[in-house]
């Protein structure tokens, strides 16, 4: 039996194993048993010594963590076409962890009554079964459909359970470079510079014979050894040294140090008469001890499809996480961090600009705005983006026009992949309002400086926290010099852009107590965003405005330089700094801990202490409230 | 034809009756507790009394869960022939797939959807095209609730000076928005299933409190206090 959606569910399932082994009519059979199911974000499917489901799952869309109950050390995070929750209903024993949906997700529940005959009818599906519960690993046979992307690490989960880690399986790249023992050392080094690979293995009718690592070609051909026009075979370090795949993280470590390589061979049984089915480097191993940002960054720089960046992104949060809870200084963690969004975005700029038929016809800026912009994003928030170009004569502007905005469109739909939702208001650069040539963003920006309604207030206010993610700085430049001196011709717009920043609601009520949400879906949750937040950040781009300081974006910093240019008001703007930096820690904890954005708090869950810190920093908010008022004369519009 | 407007109660045939009687119970007030019937019909065109359905897709949402094999689609013999319109929906008048009469496929539809809440992307457009064949047919017209994702996506998005709303959200659109792919365009119960799954986002950003709360949010919103 099959319909319109079971084909569709099958011809998912069909990419991943243990489906792929199956036969086409048992594949169709099965989908058409499977149901479909939603989850929203931080919904439990399963929870820990729960009786077993009638199904397992395999995720189709989002992703779901796994992880030991009431902790938020997450073991495991299964991605698309994974599946979890199987072990349990073959071994019919209680759920070991907790399954939450890690964002929003959709799942296909395969019941295991129709599974189970065909996990024992079938042996490949019952060894691929065996093999992965016995090795732990969800996808043992990752070799085999990995296709012919080389080089790629292809799992770069980090793993939070570093105490685990004598124990925990090594994961290592199986997309492997590879040359014949007789091809030329030239080719072979075009082939590593190509794969963006430290190593190539040498194989002879599919077996290793010998590896050819970037220290063999300093080695041997640099000094002269080897002329250039010779063979892999007189470079190659042989015979390999060869493990079994299933090694831990500690023994490959221990393998490299013993015979002190940066590259181990593994092959199907361990010994270089099986073909090897991937290549471990000390990057590999460092990446799987993971929490550190340097080897983050390679990582990302490595990637070459955005897939691979999703689950680097996870390493990222546990990184921060791994901060947070070593009470490191939050403007450190926010450096590094930010570091690692805006190479995350460099890199997807850069496949999207590689898949695209032509290259950009001229020069052009990505611009991150908002709290991107302000290096204050700590957490997979809403996309804010726009594209700044470089002018074009009349005649070209259309098409040039048309090519930026697909850009923008494809570029956006990617960083959707990797985790940051679209902007709800459409702040994005695949909006024609939002994807300009220079002299196109200068008429924007002159209207709304001269013409300051609360719209073009708003807009300004996003906007002009911009920073250059990719492209040319040049071209911001310009842009941020024409906006300073329109700001100048036109005083008045400061006085708007103050009164705009008073507009946000106050945290507080008459009785010092918090003031919630009346309406809507974060009905009495605290909105820290909007009433404490906001009122900071605001304040800070007015204040740095009028001084006409350029190129820093973020708060906390925009105020130790005013407390540089203001000696008078030292002491205050530097509370206003710590301020920001604290209450913008409280949001990245309360996120990480609710695994949402973190802006709306639940105040009963909140210890006393955590609403002492929340309110003394509300005093703040407050007076620099009132110095905007005084300093800018707000009365006079108002009035 | 006067005749069978007019036909009395128990003049309809039995399956009406059974469809019809349904609709004494009430819904659950609670929406997990609510079957949701997602559907969409492929047509010859856009004229209700000139064009025909081609076909009908629905599928069932239960506590946010689809039972695949639950699923329902029904090709329609045609007896009115439109060919601009048979090449985008790929549905050729005698095409592979198995038809049936428009009745049998009216019979079917509605023991399939009972009272359960109907949903569909610009629904009122599905209904009244059913409607139509159900008049054709000399029935009355269809009794359920009905909700429509492309009014309630719009509830979803910000109330904000810089957003410019579009005055429609195709259902490309929001495949697009949920990320779903758009593979089965086009056929009843693929479009059927980009449905769903944006119905089930939507749902998530708006959290209504009840069945009512929900119909009521396809209304635009009040302003003022």
């Amino acid at each position: 039996m099959k319909n319109t959606i079971s084909e569709r569910v099958a011809d998912f399932l069909k990419n991943f194993p243990p489906f792929n082994i199956l036969e086409g009519n048992q594949l169709q059979k099965l989908s058409y048993e499977v149901s479909i199911i939603y989850k929203e974000n931080n919904s439990v499917i399963f929870t820990e010594n729960e009786e077993p489901h009638e199904y397992f799952y395999v995720v189709h869309k989002g992703a779901i963590a796994l992880a030991k109950k009431e902790t938020t050390n997450i073991l495991d995070i299964c991605d698309e076409g994974d599946i979890f929750g199987l072990r349990p209903l073959m071994a019919k024993e209680k759920y070991k962890l907790e399954a939450k949906a890690h964002e929003e997700t959709i799942l296909y529940a395969i019941p295991i009554k129709e599974f189970k005959p065909i996990a024992l009818e079938n042996k490949r599906v019952g060894d691929f079964l065996i093999e992965s519960f016995a090795s732990n690993t969800r996808n043992p046979y990752s070799i085999k459909h990995s296709g012919k992307l080389y080089g790629v690490s292809n799992n770069t989960d980090t793993n939070p359970e570093n105490k685990l880690l004598d124990l925990q399986p090594v994961r290592y790249s199986t997309n492997l470079v590879t040359c014949s023992e007789s091809t030329k050392i030239k080719v072979v080094a075009n082939t590593m510079t190509i794969n963006n690979v430290g190593c190539i293995l040498v194989v002879k009718k599919n077996l290793p014979v010998g590896i050819i690592t970037d220290k063999d070609i300093r080695n041997k051909v640099f000094t002269g050894l080897v002329p250039i026009t010779g063979t892999a075979k007189e470079v190659m370090t042989s015979p390999v040294i060869t493990y079994p795949k299933e090694l831990t993280i500690t023994q490959a470590q221990m393998a490299m140090m013993k015979s002190n390589i940066s590259h181990l061979c593994l092959t199907e049984d361990g010994t270089p008469e099986t073909p090897a089915v991937g290549i471990l480097s000390k990057h590999d191993v460092m990446v799987a001890i993971g929490n550190n940002p340097a080897v983050l960054m390679r990582a990302i720089k490595r990637c070459r499809s955005t897939k691979s960046l999703r689950s680097i992104r996870h390493g990222v949060m546990n990184l921060l996480r791994g901060y947070l809870e070593e009470n490191i200084p939050i403007r450190l963690v926010s450096k590094i961090i930010s570091e690692l969004n805006d190479a995350t975005i460099k890199q997807v700029i850069k496949i999207v600009i590689k898949n695209m038929d032509t290259e950009p016809p001229v020069r052009f800026a990505w611009l991150t705005m908002g709290s991107q912009g302000r290096a204050e994003q700590l957490l997979n928030t809403d996309q804010d983006n726009a594209i700044l170009f470089e002018d074009v004569p009349k005649n070209k502007r259309k098409e040039t026009t048309a090519y930026f905005l697909k850009l923008g469109a494809m570029i956006t739909k990617e960083l959707n992949t990797i985790g940051y939702e679209y902007c709800p208001a459409e702040m994005m650069a695949s909006n024609p309002l939002w994807c300009h040539s220079l002299s196109e963003w200068k008429e924007v920006t002159t209207h709304w400086i001269s013409n300051p309604g609360p719209d073009e207030v708003l807009l300004s206010s996003i906007f002009f926290d911009y920073n250059v993610t990719y492209g040319d700085k040049k071209l911001t430049d310009e842009l941020s010099k024409h906006i300073f001196e329109s700001v100048k011709d036109h005083p008045l717009f400061l006085t708007h852009l103050a009164s705009g920043a008073l507009q946000n609601p106050s945290p507080t009520g008459f009785f010092r107590d918090f003031l919630v949400e009346q309406d809507g879906a974060h009905k009495d949750f605290f909105d820290l965003k909007l009433r404490a937040l906001m009122p900071l950040i605001d304040a800070a781009r007015v204040l740095i405005l009028s001084h006409s300081v350029k190129s820093i974006n973020n708060t906390a910093e925009r105020y130790e330089k005013l407390a540089e240019l203001e000696p008078q008001n030292k002491e205050f703007y530097l509370a206003c700094s710590y301020a920001s930096k604290a209450l913008l820690k409280f949001r990245t904890i309360q996120g990480l801990q609710h695994n949402d954005s973190g802006r709306f708090i639940a105040l009963d869950k909140l210890n006393k202490e955590e609403k002492i810190k929340l309110k003394r920093t509300f005093k703040t908010i407050k007076e620099i409230q009132e110095l905007l008022q005084v300093r800018f004369q707000i009365k006079n519009i108002l009035g | 034809m006067r005749l069978f407007q007019k036909r009395k109660q128990q003049d309809l045939p039995t399956f009406w009756k059974d469809y019809s009687n349904q609709f004494k119970d009430k819904l659950p007030v609670n929406i997990n507790e609510n079957q949701f019937v997602i559907f969409d019909t492929e047509t010859t065109g856009f004229s209700f009394d000139r064009d025909r359905i081609l076909s009908i897709g629905a599928l069932k949402l239960i506590n946010k869960n689809i039972l695949v094999k639950e699923s329902f689609e029904v090709y329609i013999t045609q007896t009115h022939y439109n060919a601009d319109s048979a090449e985008i929906h790929g549905i050729l008048k005698k095409g592979k797939k198995e038809c049936i009469t428009e009745i049998e496929a009216l019979e079917q539809f509605l023991s399939y959807i009972k009272n359960h809440v109907l949903v569909g992307h610009h629904v009122m457009f599905d209904v009244t095209m059913i409607n139509e064949a159900l008049k054709r047919n000399g029935l009355p017209k269809l009794k359920n609730q009905t909700l429509d994702t492309g009014l309630l996506y719009k509830r979803t998005l910000l109330t904000s000076p810089v957003l410019q709303k579009k005055e429609q959200y195709s259902l490309d659109d929001l495949a697009e928005k949920f990320s779903i792919s758009k593979k089965d365009r086009h056929t009843a119960l693929g479009d059927a299933y980009i449905t769903v799954i944006s119905f089930l986002a939507i749902l998530d950003k708006l959290k209504p409190k009840n069945l009512g709360d929900l119909i009521n949010k396809q209304k635009p919103p009040k302003f003022g206090l």
